[in-house]
């Protein structure tokens, strides 16, 4: 796999270049926070962030996007018609995208596109993303990417893998979609045989300090933890607000809606969290997680048990530290992981006794 | 505040013990600096994990609504406040309750901080009033006063105005404290500039509905944004639902707000929507001269009728 060099010099000459073949999305400082966020002509990503406070996953995922239009004017020949909203689907690129968010795209994918269907709107936009990885350095104290599945120099999700090399940056080319962005770019220069990139791996996962234990987490009986007493004290404090599945880089929730304004309506789909009373309410009037108690529960039950059986690739979370930081009331989802590791007795330790 | 966390821990053995109550609604340490979480204990056994510090700003009379037990509360001058409201709104009994009461010195703002320091903030500790932020480069100390949340700087009621239980001795009420020069200053615009505020002030919201749902007002069984039949707001990013959402959610707590700050302080985002319930609130006090939770034996502005009302607002 080729390593080019960028001097950081060459850096922004290479982004204006690429602003012909592609649209830009990069992070942004805006006001005291950083966020991805489409670069008007000459703007350059702003490398030197920690992590954003929301994901990138609007990027292929935005919180609400229109799918029909359609109009209810009798005198219109095409009324009562969904049309399709026209969509941009042309190149972009994603600078600055942490490993673990990467990750987090290959998990939400397996959601978006399987066998039996294929989401067209998220597909075509992470089809013609390229995904340019920034290697992290310097950690956060939340972050537990290690040992959730990735890390941070994590390759898996991404076209490219950055890493700051002091007057340089050291530039891994992972797929043909990298190639051929490095190419319009016009970084070339080659950064010979190194184990630079290896050492500074090594180097950053030894900084990660945070940690959480998912090994028996396959093996508990789903219906003993659905059951377990635990939950009425984890989910005491919560007040069941969006946070933590709004700024989680693998929720993928979403909602479908019409909004009519006169004659002329939309077809929208806007994210969703199974915090919110009324998701998955049935027009019935039922709602089958009626208690704050159910939802905090469907949260930490999707994400560390029925993801881990359900798909056999771990858990659903790359350990970003997002919910973490931000619950308003500091559920922690490390806390509530290690509660259930540990819960009871452990079945698998059974299955191989016997 | 030393001395207040082994008070806590005392006093709520006892109530335990002598089974005056089921529960204690309090706050144990975060996994966070600057973070505690709301926190149950139902046995004497884990009083230990209560404490109490300057990171107590949630407020806990949310963890009221509509509960059947009879629970401990601790209380700091603003969840009292919203303990009588809530009391007065039938969502908890008086006689189901044991208010543990905090005279508080002001909780302080993470966010204020977090900009403050140079890099991430890894631990926080405090003194009476010196706050110390140690970060991977190294440590800083601050004075509390300077770094307190925006409402405990403005706040006049630090001391709980109902209480069966006190931590310590009351704590001096701030003086002379104009608490409403903010509003003010946003008053004396003129509408387009007020508009322009408004919209950046509102720009960053991502509706995760943190600030209603940590507000000990906002209890209503399915509210307004939920609603299906009729829907009152669509679920998008339009800007337009967003403000809708937040005047009438705004709407809904004259009177009735305490200006605890718990909202502004769950905003993952950080926005200061306390400004438009402090407007209604300075209106309640300028026209009524009410200020709400402060008593049981009066009824609520909005709730009652007096003849010399001022009416000057009906066109
Ligand atoms: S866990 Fe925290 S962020 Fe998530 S819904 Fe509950 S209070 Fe909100
Ligand atoms: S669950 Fe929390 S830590 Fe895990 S990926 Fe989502 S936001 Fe990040
Ligand atoms: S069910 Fe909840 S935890 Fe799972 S993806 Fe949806 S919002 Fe996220
Ligand atoms: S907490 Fe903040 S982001 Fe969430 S709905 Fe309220 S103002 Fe918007």
């Amino acid at each position: 796999m080729k390593v080019i060099k960028i001097d950081k010099k060459d850096w922004a000459k290479g982004i204006k270049a690429l602003h012909k073949a592609y649209g830009l999305i990069g992070p942004v400082k805006e006001k005291e926070y950083f966020t991805f966020q489409v670069l008007s002509g000459g703007t350059i990503p702003d490398l030197e962030f920690r992590n954003t406070r929301l994901s990138p996953k609007a990027v292929v995922f935005p919180q609400s996007e229109d799918m029909f239009e359609y109009s209810l004017d009798d005198s219109r020949e095409d009324h009562h018609l969904l049309k399709e909203v026209e969509k941009d689907y042309s190149p972009r690129v994603v600078f600055g995208i942490r490993p673990c968010d990467a990750k987090a795209l290959e998990l939400v994918k397996m959601n978006f596109d399987t066998d039996e269907y294929k989401d067209p709107y998220w597909l075509n936009l992470y089809e013609a993303t390229t995904f340019v990885g920034m290697a992290c350095d310097s950690p956060c104290s939340t972050c537990f990417c290690t040992t959730a599945g990735t890390g941070p120099y994590h390759e898996e999700g991404l076209d490219v893998l950055m890493a700051d090399n002091g007057d340089s940056y050291l530039a891994k080319l992972l797929t043909d979609k990298g190639e051929k962005l490095a190419t319009s770019a016009g970084w070339a220069d080659s950064a010979g045989k190194s184990d630079v990139l290896a050492a500074k791996k090594t180097a950053a996962e030894a900084k990660i300090v945070s940690t959480v234990s998912t090994e028996a987490l396959s093996g508990k009986d789903a219906l003993e933890l659905y059951n377990a007493d635990f939950w009425e004290d984890v989910s005491f404090a919560c007040i069941n607000c969006g946070t933590c599945t709004y700024v989680c880089p693998t929720c993928w929730c979403f909602d479908i809606q019409d909004e009519v304004h006169g004659k002329s309506g939309k077809r929208m789909r806007t994210w969703d969290s199974c915090m919110f009373p009324i998701f998955t309410v049935h027009t019935t009037g039922h709602n089958p997680r009626a208690t704050k108690l159910q939802r905090v529960r469907q949260r930490f039950m999707h994400k560390l048990k029925y993801f881990v059986d359900k798909y056999d690739k771990g858990i659903m979370c790359v350990g970003c530290g997002r919910c973490v930081r931000q619950c308003p009331v500091n559920i922690d989802i490390r806390r509530v992981c290690e509660t259930m590791n540990s819960f009871g007795s452990d079945n698998t330790c059974a299955v191989q006794s016997s | 505040m030393s001395g207040y966390t082994d008070k806590i821990r005392e006093i709520s053995q006892r109530l335990l013990k002598d089974c005056s109550v089921e529960m204690i609604i309090g706050f144990r340490k975060g996994t966070q600096p600057m973070m505690n979480e709301p926190f149950v204990v139902r046995s004497a056994e884990d009083v230990d994990q209560l404490i109490w510090d300057s990171n107590c700003g949630i407020n806990l009379t949310n963890y009221l609504t509509n509960r059947t037990e009879k629970i401990g509360i601790i209380a700091k001058g603003c969840d009292s406040r919203n303990i009588v409201t809530h009391i007065l709104e039938n969502k908890i009994k008086r006689d189901q309750l044991v208010i543990i009461g905090v005279p508080c010195r002001g909780m302080i703002d993470r966010r204020r901080i977090a900009m403050l320091a140079e890099g991430e903030v890894l631990a926080v500790t405090e003194t009476d009033d010196a706050i110390v932020v140690k970060t991977g480069t190294g440590e800083n100390e601050y004075k509390k006063s300077d770094v307190l949340q925006q409402n405990c700087k403005v706040c006049v009621h630090r001391n709980p105005v109902i209480h069966d239980e006190l931590v310590a001795e009351p704590v001096e009420e701030q003086q002379d404290i104009d608490r409403y020069a903010d509003v003010r200053d946003i008053e004396a615009r003129k509408p387009e500039e007020k508009w322009a505020f408004f919209d950046e002030l509102l720009a960053p919201c991502i509706r995760c509905y943190a600030c209603k749902n940590a507000c000990p007002l906002c209890y209503c069984p399915t509210c307004f944004v939920d609603e299906a039949k009729p829907q009152w707001l669509g679920k998008s990013q339009d800007p337009m639902d967003i403000r809708t959402f937040h005047f009438l959610r705004a709407y809904h707590c004259a009177g009735r707000c305490t200006d605890c700050g718990a909202c502004e302080r769950a905003c993952p985002v950080g926005i200061n929507m306390r400004l438009l319930t402090k407007k209604l609130e300075k209106d309640c006090l300028d026209q009524y001269g009410w200020e709400a939770g402060m008593s049981l034996d009066s009824r609520p502005a909005l709730d009652i009728y007096r003849p010399d009302d001022p009416e000057a607002f009906i066109k």
